[in-house]
């Protein structure tokens, strides 16, 4: 048990990951609130990308930014991850505008955020 | 390398410039485009198979020529020709078959972009079923997730607006432990690409390392994509989806969406872990577990319903169970019922969807059970599919919802005394509770209705419609007929994998 623990405070930029995740990921799946919903999204995402970049940092080492003649791997970080972090950003970004013109939306035919709330009264016109 | 090796290539990127296309141009236009391209990208598929199966060997494409590790790959083998070609033509089928609903339902001027999610829905499946690159998947998942939702929303109304928001919501929490599960794999690991990751996995497993990880990450993998694919107990979102959206849109998210997760599920059990390694952590037997309970609840909600879209809906959850069920029998035989069942409900639910917007067409735009009363005897042809709709999904022979159930069944002959008692028993029961709920619809349909509701009126037959049904029963006929040979292309597909 002494390993782990001590696991943990030697990966700390992954523990912290996984916590985010984790906040993220409960009030994504249970805040009524939809803007507080999609705050939890970008928790959730940021905290995945906050992991990704610490798994390609190799510490004292430089961005990789490759400027003439000397590029020697030795020198820079593992690029990938970051590239796949630029990637997953643009995905967040496009998927929270999507879901904050769908709370717009919402609010303007129900005038509330609260999810529960909505759906009980999309379901009382329907009847 | 030869012309046809760049189609799988071509028709992901095309389709994506074709959505793009369709934004631009106006709603008649975009609709020539996007079923013009859909009937070539068909083709094209049709070309790889052919390939394929000739040369009897998968080939990979690198883009750009870059090579591992740096490069994205396809990788194209029988099975994913035949789900790339099966996937294409549905939704051509569905699209066809709703053409008038789709003009009605959405906002004037914006049917355009109802064509635009479809390609990029369409550009999307193809890359799910090709791509040999996990990060790569993952995009094309959130792709996939927002033009599925965007099929949806398009039909205006409240009650589509929060059924849209629900779906969205569950299908992030899905995607986001898909994403951490690629991720944690990642720094396991070190690559990207299946084959890499397999190599190194492999190793671990072999050393003994990392094994509570490499646990944890197929958990979340399963979970992620059975939330996605709405696996029992994560369904609630599908019926409000699937029920209210436009009946073309109902049609390709229940007949092609939950499968395209399916797919990149299956891919990933079984070309990174490998068949052992999901045998020896349990997983396949909790898949097992929630198909047979997806199996009896779908069926179970299914014959509660009311409302036949709703209803449709709750089934499409006891079909996925099937899925899940073959998966999780973890033997090849199994696979070959999974990828069997993927390939019959994607040509049975969408027909029975059209033919659901048919009726609305000729019961005043109602759609629950008492309202449809007769509406087969107003409208005959969308009453024979919707006949052979529910006899496939009974599982009747001839049909194709019974190669399936007989897949599955010979599947859970080689597992052991346990799995093969659950299964069987899952297996009779859900055919009872699906006869139960779809031949009453069928006799509904052709019972007159005794107020004489509209009596009058007849279904105004459009060569879309028309075309569109005709296919998806011919199609259903020969795929429960020729089974054989659908069968053998998915086992030397499956061979192709590795397994």
């Amino acid at each position: 048990m002494p390993g782990l623990v001590q696991h943990l405070f030697t990966n700390y930029y992954e523990t912290a990951a996984v916590v985010l995740f984790g906040i993220g990921f409960t009030t994504l799946l249970m805040h009524r609130n939809l803007l507080k919903k999609i705050i939890g999204f970008n928790f959730m995402d940021s905290a995945i990308y906050l992991y990704l970049a610490s798994k390609g940092y190799i510490a004292g080492r430089l961005a990789p930014i490759v400027s003439g003649e000397n590029a020697d791997p030795a020198r820079y970080i593992n690029p990938i991850p970051t590239g796949l972090v630029l990637t997953g950003i643009v995905v967040s970004v496009s998927v929270t505008a999507f879901l904050l013109a769908l709370t717009c939306r919402l609010y303007d035919r129900f005038h509330t955020l609260d999810i529960d709330e909505i759906t009980r009264l999309a379901r009382k016109e329907q009847v | 390398m030869a012309l046809v090796q760049n189609f799988p290539f071509i028709t992901i990127v095309f389709s994506l410039t074709c959505g793009v296309l369709c934004a631009v141009l106006p709603g008649r236009g975009a609709k020539r485009l996007c079923l013009g391209w859909l009937a070539l990208t068909t083709a094209m598929s049709g070309a790889v198979l052919r390939f394929t199966l000739t040369t009897d060997g998968s080939f990979l494409y690198r883009m750009g020529k870059w090579g591992a590790p740096f490069g994205n790959e396809l990788r194209v083998g029988v099975l994913e020709a035949l789900m790339a070609t099966a996937f294409s033509g549905v939704m051509l089928l569905s699209l066809l078959g709703g053409m008038r609903h789709i003009f009605a339902d959405c906002e004037p001027g914006k049917v355009n972009l109802y064509f635009t999610m479809c390609a990029l829905l369409m550009s999307s499946l193809f890359a799910l079923i090709y791509t040999n690159d996990l990060f790569t998947a993952y995009v094309f998942v959130e792709i996939n997730t927002i033009a599925s939702c965007a099929l949806v929303m398009l039909r205006s109304s409240d009650r589509t607006l929060v059924a849209t928001t629900r779906y969205l919501i569950m299908s992030l929490l899905g995607s986001g432990l898909f994403l951490l599960g690629i991720v944690t794999l990642y720094g396991i690991t070190g690559e990207l690409l299946l084959e890499s990751i397999a190599e190194k996995v492999q190793a671990l497993f072999a050393a003994g390392q990392y094994s509570l990880p490499l646990t944890v990450i197929i958990g979340f993998f399963s979970v992620g994509l059975a939330v996605k694919s709405a696996l029992f107990p994560f369904h609630s979102w599908l019926p409000d989806a699937h029920g209210s959206a436009t009946p073309s849109s109902s049609a390709i998210l229940s007949g092609l969406v939950l499968k395209g997760y399916i797919i990149v599920l299956i891919k990933i059990f079984y070309r990174v872990f490998g068949l052992e390694i999901i045998v020896s952590e349990q997983v396949s037997r909790f898949l097992l577990l929630f198909g047979v309970l997806a199996m009896l609840v779908g069926s179970v909600n299914a014959l509660r319903e009311r409302d036949l879209k709703r209803l449709l809906a709750y089934s499409s959850v006891a079909q996925v169970g099937y899925i899940y069920v073959g998966i999780g029998l973890h033997s090849e035989l199994g696979m070959v019922a999974a990828c069997v069942q993927i390939l019959a409900h994607a040509l049975t639910k969408p027909m029975l969807f059209i033919c659901a917007g048919g009726f609305m067409d000729v019961s005043g735009g109602h759609k629950d059970l008492a309202a449809i009363t007769g509406a087969g005897l107003r409208d005959p042809l969308g009453g024979a599919a919707f006949s052979v709709g529910a006899l496939s999904m009974m599982g009747i022979p001839f049909f194709a919802g019974f190669v399936t159930k007989l897949e599955l069944a010979r599947g859970a002959l080689e597992a052991g005394p346990v799995t093969l008692g659950i299964t069987f028993a899952a297996l009779a029961v859900s055919t009872l509770l699906n006869a139960l709920y779809y031949i009453p619809i069928v006799f509904n349909l052709y019972t007159r209705p005794r107020d004489g509701a509209w009596a009058g009126v007849r279904q105004r037959y459009h060569w879309e419609y028309a075309a569109a049904l005709a296919a998806f029963i011919a199609l259903n006929l020969g795929f429960g007929m020729g089974s054989d040979w659908v069968v053998g292309a998915i086992r030397r597909g499956l061979a192709l994998f590795g397994m």
